[in-house]
Protein backbone atom coordinates (compact mmCIF):
# COMPACT_ATOMS: atom_id res chain seq x y z
CA UNK A 1 0.00 0.00 0.00
CA UNK A 2 0.96 3.44 -0.59
CA UNK A 3 2.54 4.93 2.24
CA UNK A 4 4.11 9.09 3.44
CA UNK A 5 7.66 8.23 3.43
CA UNK A 6 10.76 10.62 4.54
CA UNK A 7 13.82 11.28 2.76
CA UNK A 8 15.43 13.47 5.46
CA UNK A 9 18.48 14.62 3.46
CA UNK A 10 16.16 16.76 1.22
CA UNK A 11 14.23 18.18 4.54
CA UNK A 12 14.65 21.99 5.09
CA UNK A 13 12.45 22.21 8.05
CA UNK A 14 10.50 24.65 6.50
CA UNK A 15 7.11 23.00 8.43
CA UNK A 16 4.98 23.96 5.40
CA UNK A 17 3.85 20.10 5.51
CA UNK A 18 2.89 20.98 9.19
CA UNK A 19 0.92 24.10 7.85
CA UNK A 20 -0.92 22.18 4.78
CA UNK A 21 -1.71 19.03 7.72
CA UNK A 22 -3.68 21.83 9.72
CA UNK A 23 -5.64 23.35 7.22
CA UNK A 24 -6.70 19.96 5.47
CA UNK A 25 -7.90 18.70 8.94
CA UNK A 26 -9.01 21.90 9.75
CA UNK A 27 -12.49 21.40 8.08
CA UNK A 28 -11.94 25.23 6.52
CA UNK A 29 -12.25 26.37 3.11
CA UNK A 30 -9.13 28.96 3.06
CA UNK A 31 -6.08 29.03 4.58
CA UNK A 32 -6.77 32.17 6.45
CA UNK A 33 -9.93 31.40 8.39
CA UNK A 34 -7.87 27.86 9.31
CA UNK A 35 -5.27 30.31 10.95
CA UNK A 36 -6.99 33.11 12.61
CA UNK A 37 -8.66 32.80 15.73
CA UNK A 38 -7.14 30.98 18.48
CA UNK A 39 -8.61 28.07 17.95
CA UNK A 40 -5.65 26.25 15.40
CA UNK A 41 -5.78 22.30 13.92
CA UNK A 42 -2.79 20.51 15.49
CA UNK A 43 -0.87 18.65 12.52
CA UNK A 44 -1.00 15.32 12.47
CA UNK A 45 2.42 15.19 11.34
CA UNK A 46 5.35 16.81 13.49
CA UNK A 47 8.72 18.09 12.34
CA UNK A 48 11.99 17.10 14.14
CA UNK A 49 14.80 19.37 13.75
CA UNK A 50 18.60 18.64 14.31
CA UNK A 51 21.88 20.29 14.13
CA UNK A 52 21.81 19.33 10.19
CA UNK A 53 19.28 17.05 9.86
CA UNK A 54 15.08 17.85 9.58
CA UNK A 55 12.77 15.16 9.10
CA UNK A 56 8.92 14.84 9.19
CA UNK A 57 7.34 12.21 11.08
CA UNK A 58 3.79 10.91 10.58
CA UNK A 59 1.88 7.74 10.94
CA UNK A 60 3.11 4.67 9.50
CA UNK A 61 0.15 2.46 9.12
CA UNK A 62 2.21 0.26 10.70
CA UNK A 63 0.85 -3.72 9.75
CA UNK A 64 0.70 -4.51 13.39
CA UNK A 65 -0.39 -1.12 14.38
CA UNK A 66 0.23 -1.39 18.08
CA UNK A 67 -2.18 1.73 18.85
CA UNK A 68 -5.08 0.38 17.20
CA UNK A 69 -4.44 -3.37 19.18
CA UNK A 70 -4.07 -1.50 22.63
CA UNK A 71 -6.92 0.82 22.09
CA UNK A 72 -9.31 0.84 25.05
CA UNK A 73 -12.72 2.22 23.20
CA UNK A 74 -12.03 0.28 19.95
CA UNK A 75 -11.85 3.89 18.63
CA UNK A 76 -8.90 3.17 16.40
CA UNK A 77 -9.31 0.64 13.31
CA UNK A 78 -7.77 -0.69 9.93
CA UNK A 79 -9.36 0.30 6.51
CA UNK A 80 -7.63 -1.29 3.90
CA UNK A 81 -4.10 -0.44 5.70
CA UNK A 82 -4.96 3.18 6.71
CA UNK A 83 -5.46 3.45 10.50
CA UNK A 84 -7.60 6.12 11.19
CA UNK A 85 -9.58 7.01 14.55
CA UNK A 86 -13.32 7.32 15.40
CA UNK A 87 -13.33 10.68 17.69
CA UNK A 88 -16.56 10.39 18.87
CA UNK A 89 -15.40 7.37 20.60
CA UNK A 90 -12.02 8.18 21.96
CA UNK A 91 -11.90 9.18 25.35
CA UNK A 92 -8.07 10.29 25.21
CA UNK A 93 -6.93 8.01 27.94
CA UNK A 94 -3.50 8.14 25.94
CA UNK A 95 -3.02 4.07 25.30
CA UNK A 96 -2.22 4.41 21.58
CA UNK A 97 0.30 7.02 22.61
CA UNK A 98 1.81 4.67 25.43
CA UNK A 99 1.73 2.33 22.45
CA UNK A 100 3.00 4.08 18.88
CA UNK A 101 6.56 3.46 18.38
CA UNK A 102 7.08 6.39 16.60
CA UNK A 103 5.31 8.90 18.12
CA UNK A 104 2.82 9.76 15.83
CA UNK A 105 -0.30 10.07 18.23
CA UNK A 106 -0.97 13.33 18.44
CA UNK A 107 -2.08 15.26 21.84
CA UNK A 108 -3.61 18.73 22.16
CA UNK A 109 -5.39 20.75 24.61
CA UNK A 110 -8.56 18.68 23.59
CA UNK A 111 -10.04 15.41 25.05
CA UNK A 112 -9.49 13.23 21.97
CA UNK A 113 -6.01 12.20 20.45
CA UNK A 114 -5.36 13.10 16.49
CA UNK A 115 -3.37 11.36 14.14
CA UNK A 116 -2.86 10.96 10.27
CA UNK A 117 -5.31 9.52 8.22
CA UNK A 118 -3.77 9.94 4.68
CA UNK A 119 -5.64 12.34 3.81
CA UNK A 120 -8.30 9.64 2.99
CA UNK A 121 -11.54 11.35 2.95
CA UNK A 122 -10.18 13.53 0.44
CA UNK A 123 -8.75 12.84 -3.10
CA UNK A 124 -5.55 12.54 -4.65
CA UNK A 125 -1.83 13.01 -2.33
CA UNK A 126 -2.34 13.52 1.49
CA UNK A 127 -1.89 17.56 1.84
CA UNK A 128 1.25 17.47 3.27
CA UNK A 129 2.82 15.61 0.44
CA UNK A 130 1.76 17.84 -1.88
CA UNK A 131 2.82 20.61 -0.01
CA UNK A 132 6.50 19.97 0.78
CA UNK A 133 8.70 22.12 -1.45
CA UNK A 134 10.99 19.84 -1.81
CA UNK A 135 10.05 16.30 -2.03
CA UNK A 136 11.29 15.38 0.78
CA UNK A 137 8.30 13.16 2.21
CA UNK A 138 6.73 11.55 -1.07
CA UNK A 139 3.86 9.35 -0.99
CA UNK A 140 4.26 6.02 -2.38
CA UNK A 141 4.51 2.02 -2.98
CA UNK A 142 7.64 0.64 -1.15
CA UNK A 143 8.60 -2.76 0.89
CA UNK B 1 -12.40 -25.83 11.98
CA UNK B 2 -14.75 -25.89 15.51
CA UNK B 3 -13.45 -22.92 18.17
CA UNK B 4 -14.69 -21.95 21.16
CA UNK B 5 -13.94 -18.97 23.00
CA UNK B 6 -14.56 -18.45 27.21
CA UNK B 7 -15.21 -14.69 27.74
CA UNK B 8 -16.07 -11.92 25.27
CA UNK B 9 -13.82 -8.48 26.09
CA UNK B 10 -10.74 -7.78 24.57
CA UNK B 11 -8.40 -11.36 24.73
CA UNK B 12 -11.71 -13.03 22.85
CA UNK B 13 -12.16 -10.25 20.32
CA UNK B 14 -8.43 -10.46 19.70
CA UNK B 15 -8.72 -14.11 18.99
CA UNK B 16 -11.87 -13.50 16.65
CA UNK B 17 -9.96 -11.09 14.77
CA UNK B 18 -6.62 -13.58 15.06
CA UNK B 19 -8.78 -16.25 13.95
CA UNK B 20 -10.39 -14.69 11.13
CA UNK B 21 -6.88 -13.80 9.50
CA UNK B 22 -6.06 -17.19 9.05
CA UNK B 23 -9.56 -19.15 8.56
CA UNK B 24 -12.53 -17.20 7.37
CA UNK B 25 -14.63 -20.62 7.41
CA UNK B 26 -14.63 -22.53 10.74
CA UNK B 27 -17.39 -22.17 13.25
CA UNK B 28 -16.56 -19.38 15.76
CA UNK B 29 -18.66 -19.61 19.24
CA UNK B 30 -18.16 -16.86 21.86
CA UNK B 31 -19.92 -17.75 25.38
CA UNK B 32 -19.64 -15.45 28.09
CA UNK B 33 -21.73 -15.19 31.62
CA UNK B 34 -22.05 -11.23 31.01
CA UNK B 35 -25.25 -10.33 28.96
CA UNK B 36 -23.82 -7.95 26.94
CA UNK B 37 -22.40 -7.10 23.51
CA UNK B 38 -18.57 -6.74 23.65
CA UNK B 39 -17.78 -3.45 25.45
CA UNK B 40 -14.63 -2.03 26.64
CA UNK B 41 -14.32 -2.65 30.20
CA UNK B 42 -12.17 0.87 31.10
CA UNK B 43 -15.08 2.50 29.86
CA UNK B 44 -17.31 1.87 32.85
CA UNK B 45 -15.80 4.62 34.80
CA UNK B 46 -16.46 6.89 31.34
CA UNK B 47 -19.91 5.81 31.26
CA UNK B 48 -20.43 6.40 34.87
CA UNK B 49 -19.29 9.79 34.75
CA UNK B 50 -21.56 10.82 31.75
CA UNK B 51 -18.56 10.63 28.87
CA UNK B 52 -19.83 7.93 27.48
CA UNK B 53 -23.42 7.10 26.40
CA UNK B 54 -25.01 3.59 26.38
CA UNK B 55 -24.37 3.02 22.60
CA UNK B 56 -20.84 4.32 22.81
CA UNK B 57 -19.75 1.59 25.12
CA UNK B 58 -19.22 -1.19 22.78
CA UNK B 59 -15.74 -2.59 22.21
CA UNK B 60 -16.81 -3.61 18.51
CA UNK B 61 -19.65 -2.21 16.74
CA UNK B 62 -23.05 -4.26 16.49
CA UNK B 63 -22.55 -6.12 13.44
CA UNK B 64 -18.97 -7.56 14.81
CA UNK B 65 -20.13 -10.78 15.51
CA UNK B 66 -22.27 -10.81 12.00
CA UNK B 67 -19.14 -10.28 10.08
CA UNK B 68 -16.96 -12.15 11.85
CA UNK B 69 -19.58 -15.13 11.07
CA UNK B 70 -19.59 -15.84 15.27
CA UNK B 71 -22.11 -17.55 17.44
CA UNK B 72 -22.48 -15.85 20.57
CA UNK B 73 -23.91 -17.40 23.94
CA UNK B 74 -24.41 -14.64 26.32
CA UNK B 75 -25.58 -14.71 30.13
CA UNK B 76 -24.38 -18.09 30.58
CA UNK B 77 -21.45 -19.43 32.49
CA UNK B 78 -19.24 -22.09 31.83
CA UNK B 79 -18.09 -24.45 34.59
CA UNK B 80 -16.23 -27.38 33.73
CA UNK B 81 -13.81 -28.14 30.59
CA UNK B 82 -13.98 -31.77 29.76
CA UNK B 83 -10.27 -32.02 28.08
CA UNK B 84 -10.27 -35.87 26.65
CA UNK B 85 -13.85 -35.16 25.01
CA UNK B 86 -13.15 -31.78 24.10
CA UNK B 87 -16.22 -30.52 25.59
CA UNK B 88 -17.00 -27.43 27.97
CA UNK B 89 -20.07 -27.67 30.18
CA UNK B 90 -22.14 -24.93 30.82
CA UNK B 91 -24.16 -24.26 34.17
CA UNK B 92 -27.30 -25.17 32.21
CA UNK B 93 -25.59 -29.03 31.94
CA UNK B 94 -25.69 -28.29 28.26
CA UNK B 95 -22.11 -29.09 26.41
CA UNK B 96 -20.39 -27.54 23.57
CA UNK B 97 -17.70 -29.28 22.06
CA UNK B 98 -14.50 -27.68 20.50
CA UNK B 99 -11.35 -28.23 18.30
CA UNK B 100 -9.59 -25.39 19.82
CA UNK B 101 -10.54 -23.61 22.88
CA UNK B 102 -9.78 -20.12 24.25
CA UNK B 103 -9.69 -19.42 27.89
CA UNK B 104 -10.42 -15.68 28.02
CA UNK B 105 -12.07 -15.43 31.57
CA UNK B 106 -10.06 -12.54 32.75
CA UNK B 107 -10.11 -11.54 36.39
CA UNK B 108 -12.61 -10.66 39.28
CA UNK B 109 -12.68 -8.25 42.42
CA UNK B 110 -11.01 -9.76 45.51
CA UNK B 111 -13.10 -8.51 48.50
CA UNK B 112 -10.94 -9.47 51.15
CA UNK B 113 -13.09 -10.38 54.76
CA UNK B 114 -13.64 -7.11 56.75
CA UNK B 115 -15.31 -7.39 60.24
CA UNK B 116 -18.93 -5.91 59.74
CA UNK B 117 -19.23 -6.23 55.81
CA UNK B 118 -21.93 -7.96 55.54
CA UNK B 119 -23.99 -5.06 57.38
CA UNK B 120 -23.05 -2.80 54.35
CA UNK B 121 -26.07 -2.32 51.86
CA UNK B 122 -24.79 -0.56 49.39
CA UNK B 123 -21.34 -1.96 48.62
CA UNK B 124 -20.37 -2.59 44.80
CA UNK B 125 -17.17 -3.65 43.08
CA UNK B 126 -16.24 -1.92 39.90
CA UNK B 127 -15.05 -4.11 37.17
CA UNK B 128 -18.34 -4.45 35.35
CA UNK B 129 -21.04 -2.64 33.68
CA UNK B 130 -23.57 -3.94 35.74
CA UNK B 131 -21.57 -2.82 38.63
CA UNK B 132 -21.51 0.57 37.50
CA UNK B 133 -25.36 0.53 36.68
CA UNK B 134 -25.86 -0.50 40.13
CA UNK B 135 -23.21 2.57 41.38
CA UNK B 136 -25.32 4.70 39.01
CA UNK B 137 -28.51 3.51 40.22
CA UNK B 138 -27.88 4.75 44.01
CA UNK B 139 -25.90 7.77 43.53
CA UNK B 140 -27.23 11.06 44.38
CA UNK B 141 -25.78 14.45 44.91
CA UNK B 142 -25.67 14.26 48.35
CA UNK B 143 -24.20 10.41 48.56
CA UNK B 144 -21.21 9.90 50.80
CA UNK B 145 -18.97 7.45 48.58
CA UNK B 146 -16.19 5.70 50.36
CA UNK B 147 -13.61 3.82 48.22
CA UNK B 148 -11.43 1.02 49.38
CA UNK B 149 -8.00 0.86 47.38
CA UNK B 150 -6.48 3.57 45.69
CA UNK B 151 -5.09 1.79 42.89
CA UNK B 152 -5.82 2.19 39.42
CA UNK B 153 -9.78 1.07 39.81
CA UNK B 154 -10.60 2.57 42.95
CA UNK B 155 -9.41 6.11 41.54
CA UNK B 156 -11.17 5.79 38.10
CA UNK B 157 -14.35 4.97 40.61
CA UNK B 158 -13.51 8.36 42.19
CA UNK B 159 -13.68 10.05 38.64
CA UNK B 160 -16.98 8.14 37.72
CA UNK B 161 -18.84 9.22 40.45
CA UNK B 162 -17.43 13.14 40.78
CA UNK B 163 -19.88 14.54 38.48
CA UNK B 164 -22.43 13.61 40.93
CA UNK B 165 -21.07 14.04 44.48
CA UNK B 166 -17.76 15.71 45.29
CA UNK B 167 -17.97 13.29 48.56
CA UNK B 168 -15.17 11.13 48.31
CA UNK B 169 -12.87 9.41 50.43
CA UNK B 170 -10.68 7.12 49.32
CA UNK B 171 -8.27 4.42 52.02
CA UNK B 172 -5.50 2.41 51.57
CA UNK B 173 -3.23 0.33 53.02
CA UNK B 174 -0.35 1.85 51.54
CA UNK B 175 1.30 4.77 52.47
CA UNK B 176 0.44 6.22 49.08
CA UNK B 177 -1.73 6.19 45.84
CA UNK B 178 -1.29 4.77 42.31
CA UNK B 179 1.72 2.43 43.96
CA UNK B 180 1.71 -0.21 41.02
CA UNK B 181 2.68 2.21 38.17
CA UNK B 182 3.88 5.47 40.28
CA UNK B 183 6.86 6.27 42.86
CA UNK B 184 6.62 7.77 45.71
CA UNK B 185 7.30 11.21 44.09
CA UNK B 186 4.62 10.64 41.30
CA UNK B 187 2.05 9.02 43.37
CA UNK B 188 2.05 12.37 45.62
CA UNK B 189 1.73 15.25 42.27
CA UNK B 190 -1.13 12.73 41.73
CA UNK B 191 -2.49 12.72 45.19
CA UNK B 192 -2.14 16.27 45.02
CA UNK B 193 -3.84 17.10 42.08
CA UNK B 194 -7.10 14.47 43.47
CA UNK B 195 -6.98 16.53 46.42
CA UNK B 196 -6.93 20.25 44.90
CA UNK B 197 -10.39 18.57 43.58
CA UNK B 198 -11.70 17.47 47.00
CA UNK B 199 -11.64 13.92 46.86
CA UNK B 200 -10.04 13.10 50.66
CA UNK B 201 -7.41 10.13 51.36
CA UNK B 202 -7.03 8.17 54.53
CA UNK B 203 -3.91 6.41 53.51
CA UNK B 204 -1.67 4.14 55.57
CA UNK B 205 -4.83 2.55 57.12
CA UNK B 206 -7.31 -0.04 56.88
CA UNK B 207 -10.98 -0.63 57.96
CA UNK B 208 -11.22 -1.96 61.44
CA UNK B 209 -15.08 -2.89 61.05
CA UNK B 210 -17.83 -1.87 59.26
CA UNK B 211 -21.59 -0.71 60.49
CA UNK B 212 -24.38 -0.18 57.90
CA UNK B 213 -23.19 3.63 56.91
CA UNK B 214 -20.06 3.74 58.73
CA UNK B 215 -16.20 2.23 58.80
CA UNK B 216 -14.20 2.02 61.64
CA UNK B 217 -10.56 2.14 60.48
CA UNK B 218 -7.32 0.96 62.85
CA UNK B 219 -6.56 4.37 63.09
CA UNK B 220 -9.59 5.43 65.15
CA UNK B 221 -10.92 7.26 62.73
CA UNK B 222 -14.72 7.10 61.84
CA UNK B 223 -16.16 7.60 58.66
CA UNK B 224 -19.54 7.88 57.47
CA UNK B 225 -20.89 7.04 53.82
CA UNK B 226 -23.81 6.26 51.72
CA UNK B 227 -22.17 3.67 49.37
CA UNK B 228 -18.92 1.58 49.64
CA UNK B 229 -16.56 0.63 46.91
CA UNK B 230 -14.65 -1.60 47.51
CA UNK B 231 -11.71 -1.63 44.85
CA UNK B 232 -8.44 -3.49 46.46
CA UNK B 233 -7.17 -5.81 43.62
CA UNK B 234 -8.16 -8.58 41.45
CA UNK B 235 -7.60 -12.38 40.97
CA UNK B 236 -7.40 -13.88 37.84
CA UNK B 237 -9.77 -16.35 36.93
CA UNK B 238 -8.53 -19.54 37.02
CA UNK B 239 -10.41 -21.94 38.71
CA UNK B 240 -11.92 -23.54 35.23
CA UNK B 241 -8.54 -23.85 33.87
CA UNK B 242 -6.87 -25.65 37.06
CA UNK B 243 -9.83 -27.97 37.71
CA UNK B 244 -9.39 -29.56 34.40
CA UNK B 245 -5.95 -30.53 35.41
CA UNK B 246 -4.14 -27.23 32.89
CA UNK B 247 -0.87 -25.67 34.74
CA UNK B 248 -1.98 -22.74 36.45
CA UNK B 249 0.19 -20.98 38.99
CA UNK B 250 -1.25 -17.36 39.93
CA UNK B 251 -2.29 -17.18 35.97
CA UNK B 252 -2.80 -19.75 33.57
CA UNK B 253 0.38 -20.57 31.98
CA UNK B 254 0.84 -20.34 28.55
CA UNK B 255 4.10 -20.71 26.12
CA UNK B 256 4.98 -17.73 23.72
CA UNK B 257 1.97 -19.10 21.18
CA UNK B 258 -0.28 -18.38 24.13
CA UNK B 259 -0.90 -22.45 24.41
CA UNK B 260 -1.37 -23.90 27.83
CA UNK B 261 -0.17 -27.02 28.64
CA UNK B 262 -3.14 -28.90 27.24
CA UNK B 263 -2.15 -28.51 22.86
CA UNK B 264 -5.93 -27.98 21.93
CA UNK B 265 -6.79 -25.03 24.71
CA UNK B 266 -5.11 -21.25 24.80
CA UNK B 267 -5.23 -18.86 27.17
CA UNK B 268 -4.88 -15.06 26.91
CA UNK B 269 -5.38 -11.83 28.50
CA UNK B 270 -6.05 -11.40 32.32
CA UNK B 271 -6.56 -14.49 33.80
CA UNK B 272 -2.70 -15.42 32.31
CA UNK B 273 0.57 -15.36 33.63
CA UNK B 274 2.87 -13.25 30.74
CA UNK B 275 6.53 -12.79 30.54
CA UNK B 276 7.47 -9.59 31.17
CA UNK B 277 10.63 -9.21 29.36
CA UNK B 278 12.08 -6.18 31.88
CA UNK B 279 12.28 -8.42 34.53
CA UNK B 280 12.31 -11.68 33.26
CA UNK B 281 9.54 -12.80 34.94
CA UNK B 282 6.24 -14.54 35.07
CA UNK B 283 3.69 -11.73 35.88
CA UNK B 284 -0.11 -11.06 35.84
CA UNK B 285 -0.14 -7.73 33.44
CA UNK B 286 -4.08 -6.84 33.91
CA UNK B 287 -4.10 -4.45 30.86
CA UNK B 288 -5.81 -4.35 27.84
CA UNK B 289 -3.18 -4.07 25.23
CA UNK B 290 -1.48 -6.80 26.53
CA UNK B 291 -5.01 -8.86 26.41
CA UNK B 292 -6.33 -8.05 22.76
CA UNK B 293 -2.27 -8.86 21.56
CA UNK B 294 -1.93 -12.32 23.36
CA UNK B 295 -5.93 -13.28 22.77
CA UNK B 296 -4.63 -12.11 18.54
CA UNK B 297 -1.85 -14.27 18.69
CA UNK B 298 -3.99 -17.19 20.26
CA UNK B 299 -6.48 -17.07 17.20
CA UNK B 300 -3.42 -17.10 14.98
CA UNK B 301 -2.17 -20.16 16.42
CA UNK B 302 -5.18 -21.59 16.85
CA UNK B 303 -5.90 -21.69 13.31
CA UNK B 304 -2.82 -22.99 12.13
CA UNK B 305 -0.71 -19.72 11.80
CA UNK B 306 2.41 -18.96 13.49
CA UNK B 307 2.58 -16.02 16.00
CA UNK B 308 4.09 -14.94 19.42
CA UNK B 309 2.30 -12.54 21.82
CA UNK B 310 5.88 -11.68 22.68
CA UNK B 311 7.61 -8.25 24.45
CA UNK B 312 4.82 -7.85 27.09
CA UNK B 313 6.02 -5.26 29.81
CA UNK B 314 4.10 -3.85 32.42
CA UNK B 315 2.71 -0.30 31.04
CA UNK B 316 -0.26 2.11 31.72
CA UNK B 317 -1.89 5.51 30.55
CA UNK B 318 -4.18 6.91 32.88
CA UNK B 319 -5.52 10.35 33.55
CA UNK B 320 -7.19 12.11 36.33
CA UNK B 321 -9.40 15.04 35.93
CA UNK B 322 -7.16 16.05 33.29
CA UNK B 323 -3.70 14.89 34.57
CA UNK B 324 -2.19 12.67 32.39
CA UNK B 325 0.09 9.80 32.83
CA UNK B 326 2.27 7.03 31.17
CA UNK B 327 4.11 4.59 32.91
CA UNK B 328 6.17 1.32 31.44
CA UNK B 329 8.63 -1.37 32.77
CA UNK B 330 10.08 -1.39 36.01
CA UNK B 331 11.50 1.14 38.22
CA UNK B 332 15.25 -0.52 39.55
CA UNK B 333 18.10 0.79 38.15
CA UNK B 334 19.65 4.03 37.25
CA UNK B 335 17.31 7.08 36.94
CA UNK B 336 17.19 10.12 35.59
CA UNK B 337 14.75 12.68 36.83
CA UNK B 338 13.30 15.46 34.76
CA UNK B 339 10.42 17.72 36.97
CA UNK B 340 9.43 21.14 36.30
CA UNK B 341 5.90 22.85 36.83
CA UNK B 342 3.87 20.77 34.35
CA UNK B 343 6.05 17.86 33.89
CA UNK B 344 7.44 14.84 36.05
CA UNK B 345 9.99 12.28 34.07
CA UNK B 346 11.31 9.70 35.97
CA UNK B 347 13.51 7.03 33.04
CA UNK B 348 15.18 4.04 34.89
CA UNK B 349 18.29 2.32 33.16
CA UNK B 350 20.25 -1.09 33.82
CA UNK B 351 22.29 -3.45 32.34
CA UNK B 352 22.70 -1.09 29.47
CA UNK B 353 18.99 -0.90 28.75
CA UNK B 354 16.11 1.58 29.32
CA UNK B 355 13.75 -0.89 31.91
CA UNK B 356 11.13 1.68 32.70
CA UNK B 357 9.79 5.31 32.90
CA UNK B 358 7.27 7.86 34.75
CA UNK B 359 5.98 10.37 32.84
CA UNK B 360 3.41 12.76 34.33
CA UNK B 361 1.90 15.90 32.87
CA UNK B 362 3.49 16.15 29.36
CA UNK B 363 3.14 12.82 27.88
CA UNK B 364 3.53 12.99 24.11
CA UNK B 365 5.67 10.80 22.51
CA UNK B 366 5.80 8.65 25.33
CA UNK B 367 5.36 5.47 23.03
CA UNK B 368 8.91 6.09 21.34
CA UNK B 369 10.33 5.15 25.38
CA UNK B 370 8.24 2.30 24.93
CA UNK B 371 9.37 0.78 22.03
CA UNK B 372 13.09 1.24 23.54
CA UNK B 373 12.22 -1.15 26.36
CA UNK B 374 9.78 -3.52 24.19
CA UNK B 375 12.59 -3.86 21.78
CA UNK B 376 15.30 -3.88 24.01
CA UNK B 377 17.45 -1.16 22.12
CA UNK B 378 20.57 -1.04 23.90
CA UNK B 379 21.09 2.55 25.41
CA UNK B 380 24.66 2.78 23.65
CA UNK B 381 23.14 2.78 20.38
CA UNK B 382 21.13 6.20 21.12
CA UNK B 383 21.91 9.61 21.85
CA UNK B 384 21.68 9.43 25.79
CA UNK B 385 21.05 13.21 25.68
CA UNK B 386 17.84 13.17 23.28
CA UNK B 387 16.50 10.23 24.87
CA UNK B 388 16.57 11.94 28.57
CA UNK B 389 15.62 15.03 27.26
CA UNK B 390 12.12 14.06 25.38
CA UNK B 391 10.99 10.87 23.20
CA UNK B 392 12.22 11.85 19.45
CA UNK B 393 13.06 9.81 16.78
CA UNK B 394 16.59 12.14 15.85
CA UNK B 395 18.10 9.84 18.91
CA UNK B 396 18.31 6.74 16.68
CA UNK B 397 21.13 6.05 14.49
CA UNK B 398 19.76 7.15 10.52
CA UNK B 399 19.41 3.48 9.61
CA UNK B 400 16.57 3.01 12.28
CA UNK B 401 15.40 5.89 10.75
CA UNK B 402 15.43 5.19 7.04
CA UNK B 403 13.87 1.66 7.74
CA UNK B 404 11.38 2.97 10.03
CA UNK B 405 10.56 6.34 8.44
CA UNK B 406 11.79 5.97 4.83
CA UNK B 407 10.85 2.51 3.96
CA UNK B 408 14.64 1.61 3.27
CA UNK B 409 15.18 -1.77 4.40
CA UNK B 410 18.91 -1.74 5.70
CA UNK B 411 19.23 -5.15 7.19
CA UNK B 412 21.40 -5.28 10.13
C1 LIG C 1 -12.60 0.22 35.88
C2 LIG C 1 -11.48 -0.38 35.07
C3 LIG C 1 -10.65 0.45 34.34
C4 LIG C 1 -9.62 -0.10 33.58
N1 LIG C 1 -8.84 0.76 32.86
C5 LIG C 1 -7.85 0.27 32.10
C6 LIG C 1 -7.04 1.14 31.31
O1 LIG C 1 -7.23 2.36 31.30
N2 LIG C 1 -6.07 0.60 30.56
C7 LIG C 1 -5.83 -0.75 30.55
O2 LIG C 1 -4.92 -1.18 29.86
N3 LIG C 1 -6.57 -1.60 31.26
C8 LIG C 1 -7.58 -1.12 32.05
N4 LIG C 1 -8.34 -2.00 32.79
C9 LIG C 1 -8.04 -3.43 32.71
C10 LIG C 1 -8.71 -4.06 31.48
O3 LIG C 1 -10.08 -3.82 31.54
C11 LIG C 1 -8.43 -5.55 31.44
O4 LIG C 1 -7.03 -5.76 31.36
C12 LIG C 1 -9.08 -6.22 30.23
O5 LIG C 1 -10.47 -6.04 30.26
C13 LIG C 1 -8.75 -7.71 30.21
O6 LIG C 1 -9.46 -8.34 29.20
P1 LIG C 1 -9.75 -9.90 29.22
O7 LIG C 1 -10.40 -10.20 27.92
O8 LIG C 1 -8.52 -10.63 29.58
O9 LIG C 1 -10.74 -10.16 30.42
P2 LIG C 1 -12.07 -9.46 30.95
O10 LIG C 1 -12.24 -8.11 30.39
O11 LIG C 1 -12.03 -9.59 32.44
O12 LIG C 1 -13.22 -10.39 30.38
C14 LIG C 1 -13.41 -11.71 30.75
C15 LIG C 1 -14.85 -12.09 30.49
O13 LIG C 1 -15.03 -13.49 30.66
C16 LIG C 1 -16.21 -13.74 31.41
N5 LIG C 1 -16.06 -15.03 32.09
C17 LIG C 1 -15.19 -15.34 33.07
N6 LIG C 1 -15.34 -16.63 33.45
C18 LIG C 1 -16.34 -17.14 32.70
C19 LIG C 1 -16.96 -18.40 32.63
N7 LIG C 1 -16.58 -19.42 33.42
N8 LIG C 1 -17.97 -18.59 31.75
C20 LIG C 1 -18.37 -17.57 30.95
N9 LIG C 1 -17.81 -16.35 30.96
C21 LIG C 1 -16.81 -16.13 31.83
C22 LIG C 1 -16.25 -12.57 32.37
O14 LIG C 1 -17.52 -12.35 32.90
C23 LIG C 1 -15.82 -11.44 31.45
O15 LIG C 1 -16.91 -10.93 30.74
C24 LIG C 1 -9.39 -1.49 33.56
C25 LIG C 1 -10.22 -2.32 34.30
C26 LIG C 1 -11.26 -1.79 35.05
C27 LIG C 1 -12.15 -2.70 35.81
S1 LIG D 1 -0.22 5.62 15.12
FE1 LIG D 1 1.78 4.67 15.47
S2 LIG D 1 1.34 2.52 15.97
FE2 LIG D 1 -0.50 3.37 15.05
S3 LIG D 1 -0.32 2.78 12.89
FE3 LIG D 1 0.51 4.88 13.13
S4 LIG D 1 2.71 4.62 13.45
FE4 LIG D 1 1.74 2.60 13.77
S1 LIG E 1 -6.77 8.01 23.51
FE1 LIG E 1 -8.58 7.50 22.27
S2 LIG E 1 -7.79 6.46 20.44
FE2 LIG E 1 -6.16 6.47 21.99
S3 LIG E 1 -6.35 4.50 23.04
FE3 LIG E 1 -7.54 6.01 24.25
S4 LIG E 1 -9.62 5.87 23.41
FE4 LIG E 1 -8.27 4.86 21.93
Amino acid sequence: MKRVYVNEDWCLGCHLCEYYCSFANSGKSDMVKAFNGDKKTTPRIVIEEGDDINFAVQCRHCEEPLCAKGCIAGALTVTNGIVTIDSSRCVGCYTCVLSCPYGCIVTDHEKVVKKCDLCASKSGEPACVKGCPNAAIVFEERG
Amino acid sequence: MNYLIIGNSSAAIGCVEGIRKIDTTGQITILSDEPYHTYSRPLISYWLEGKVADEKIYYRPEDFYTKNNCNVILGKKAVKIDKSAREVILEDGSAISYDKLLIAAGSRPFVPPMDGLQLVTQKYTFMKYDDAKAVKEVLKPESKVLIIGAGLIGLKAAEGVYKVTKNITVVDLADRILPSILDSEGSSIVQKHLETKGVRFTLNDRVKSFTENTAVLEGGSVLDFDILIIAVGVRPNTEIAGECGIEVSRGIIIDDTCRTSDENIYAAGDCTESLDITTGTQKILALLPNAYIQGEAAGINMAGGSKNYGNAIPMNAIGFFGLHMITAGTYEGETHVIKTDDEYKKLIFKDGLLKGYIMIGEVSRAGIYTSIIREQIPASSVDMEMLVSRPQMMMFGKSRRLEKLGGVNVGN
